[in-house]
């Protein structure tokens, strides 16, 4: 089943002189249960796709269907929603909380979804184990290592059960073993079904995905099936 | 979702203690000098209504303006004494001259005064007047405790000398008396103001030329400056409060700013921009309500203080307590809410973009 389906996405910063054409027609159809990279140098456009795709930003013009559902139109409180249910984020940088625990961070989503306290402290402990940090509910960010901070935060992104896992080079900031172990979190994620999109620059990090989207100044250069 | 809100405000204040102690310092300072003035008025107030309640609620005092030509005579002051709810009608009448006390000459006061004033003042030695001194016009002298250190009177006649009033007016080739004090029954003031002015305005032939005072006029007008000079004090501490309001919205808006990553990940979590909204009004309510409790304490010790110095009676209402804490929440809430709409307003794009 498709999940996303996207047909002339343009977007545009500025106006007059200033204006600034960041995508220029962008056609994508991405199926449930695809691991996806999205390929491209930093100015090409990759990291505003990504943004749109994950409903953080709008679109100048084009149309974006999200599962059944035409996200156009929904107003920022909709869009909050949306993205609480539907979305999982992951960053390059982790983007913890550095004052809340690790238990805390993953269960801030469920927080905003009004989940009953014991259902939080259930899934939340569940998938902190899930990334192998059972041990560490109250562990504080500056007390784990990198690769243990991103495990948090993929814990944290997972933890509302998302359609979608949206990753932007989640080991850009990490060693090569952490960053291995990362991937390898990855592929069994996508092996349970997960359906995940995965931004980077680095050609090695996209060659683990199934497939790969190559962007360049605002377009689809070329599609290649990895697997 | 309230609890986490409470925690992550208490989280973000004390991560930053020195910075959100100044910023409450504002409120601090604004409510405990609204608590501290608002005590020691109410304690003086009280004070004052006590003194008086001992010292006689149930006098009035007549007045009558340019007695030369027209005083009440001691035959009216028997009418007046005759009306209801009076309990006596003490007359003064008063001049200066010389008197000589054990060969030395001075000029003091000499004051006429009949027996009905020795109701409410005491005698050290010798007798007070009796209604034969007045009737009769004896010659006698009460001394006041610095002309004789033996005898002993209230304080303002302590340098005078009384005798009986139809003596004085005899003495001083006076036939009315320009001033005297009216006794009433507990309760019955207002009647008696009402009565008395009455057959005043008779004996005067309707002229309006004499004034009534009764003692609960003059309470009235204690209370009534007591609430100028509450609403005056009051007043401006409330603008130091003001002040602090706008320290709290300066500190909340640089947390905004310095906060827009978070604001912008939480949105990206899920967070409506209600919620973050939420977020930073709670913050500053908390951080204004802090400053309240601690001006409460400090306000409430330092007005124990000085009504201590002062020597007032020291009570801390909870309607006091109240109106300070309601007064710092109101100021969290409306200082607050332009740094917590400014928030909410952040789109997570440009949010995150600062990570």
């Amino acid at each position: 089943m498709t999940l996303i389906e996207v047909e002339g996405l343009t977007k545009t910063y500025g106006s007059g002189d200033n204006e600034q054409t960041v995508l220029r027609g962008i056609d994508l159809e991405i199926q449930e249960g695809e691991f996806v990279a999205i390929l491209g140098p930093s100015g090409s456009g990759k990291s505003t796709l990504m943004n749109i795709l994950g409903c953080l930003d709008g679109y100048t013009s084009g149309r974006y269907r999200f599962g059944d559902k035409d996200v156009t139109g929904l107003s920022e409180t909709e869009l909050s929603l949306f993205r609480n249910k539907q979305i999982g984020f992951i960053f390059q940088q982790f983007n913890l909380l550095p004052r809340l625990s690790a238990y805390e961070n993953v269960e801030l989503p469920l927080i905003y979804q009004r989940s009953s306290k014991a259902d939080r402290q259930t899934r939340t402990k569940q998938m902190l184990t899930r990334v192998g940090l059972g041990d560490k509910l109250d562990a504080f960010p500056n007390q784990l290592s990198g690769g243990q901070q991103q495990r948090v935060a993929i814990a944290r992104a997972l933890v509302t059960n998302p359609s979608l896992l949206l990753a932007d080079e989640p080991t850009g900031a990490l060693d090569q073993a952490n960053g291995r172990q990362i991937m390898e979190l990855f592929h069994d994620l996508h092996a349970e079904g997960k359906t995940i999109i995965m931004i980077t620059h680095d050609i090695d990090i996209a060659r683990e995905a199934t497939r790969i989207v190559h962007v360049r100044d605002g377009k689809i250069e070329k599609e290649e099936r990895v697997r | 979702m309230i609890r986490e809100n409470i925690r992550m405000a208490w989280l973000t204040v004390i991560s930053h203690k020195m910075r959100s102690f100044l910023t409450i310092l504002g409120i601090v300072i604004g409510t405990a000098s609204i608590i501290a003035l608002m005590t020691i008025i109410s304690g003086v107030t009280d004070s004052i209504n006590e003194e008086v309640a001992t010292f006689g609620a149930d006098r009035m005092t007549v007045q009558i303006e340019d007695a030369s030509k027209s005083g009440v005579s001691v035959a009216e002051l028997d009418r007046l004494e005759a009306i209801d709810g009076v309990r006596s009608v003490s007359p003064t009448t008063t001049q200066q001259t010389d008197v000589y006390v054990t060969g030395q000459t001075s000029t003091q006061s000499v004051i006429g005064k009949s027996n009905s004033y020795f109701d409410d003042s005491t005698v050290a030695t010798g007798r007070g007047l009796t209604p034969v001194d007045v009737s009769q016009q004896t010659h006698v002298a009460l001394l006041g405790d610095t002309l004789a250190p033996s005898s002993e009177f209230s304080m303002s006649t302590d340098e005078a000398v009384i005798i009986p009033v139809t003596t004085a007016l005899q003495q001083f080739h006076q036939n009315t008396i320009a001033s005297f004090d009216i006794y009433t029954e507990a309760g019955q003031s207002e009647t008696v103001n009402e009565a008395v002015t009455q057959q005043l305005t008779t004996a005067f032939n309707g002229r309006d030329t004499f004034t009534v005072t009764s003692f609960e006029d003059a309470l009235a007008s204690i209370d009534q400056i007591n609430a100028l000079l509450s609403m005056l004090l009051v007043g401006i501490a409330s603008i130091s409060l003001l002040v602090g309001g706008i320290g709290i919205m300066n500190m909340m808006l640089v947390s905004v700013t310095e906060r827009t990553s978070e604001i912008g990940l939480r949105k990206a979590l899920g967070a409506t921009p209600g919620k973050i909204r939420q977020q930073f009004l709670f913050e500053s309510v908390l951080l204004s309500l802090l400053g309240g409790f601690v001006g409460v304490v400090v306000g409430g010790l330092l007005a124990f203080g000085l009504t201590l110095v002062m020597g007032v009676p020291f009570t801390l209402a909870s309607s006091t307590i109240g109106l300070a804490l309601g007064f710092s929440i109101l100021i969290g809430v409306v200082f607050g809410y332009i740094p917590a709409r400014k928030a909410s307003n952040l789109q997570p794009i440009e949010a995150l973009r600062n990570a």
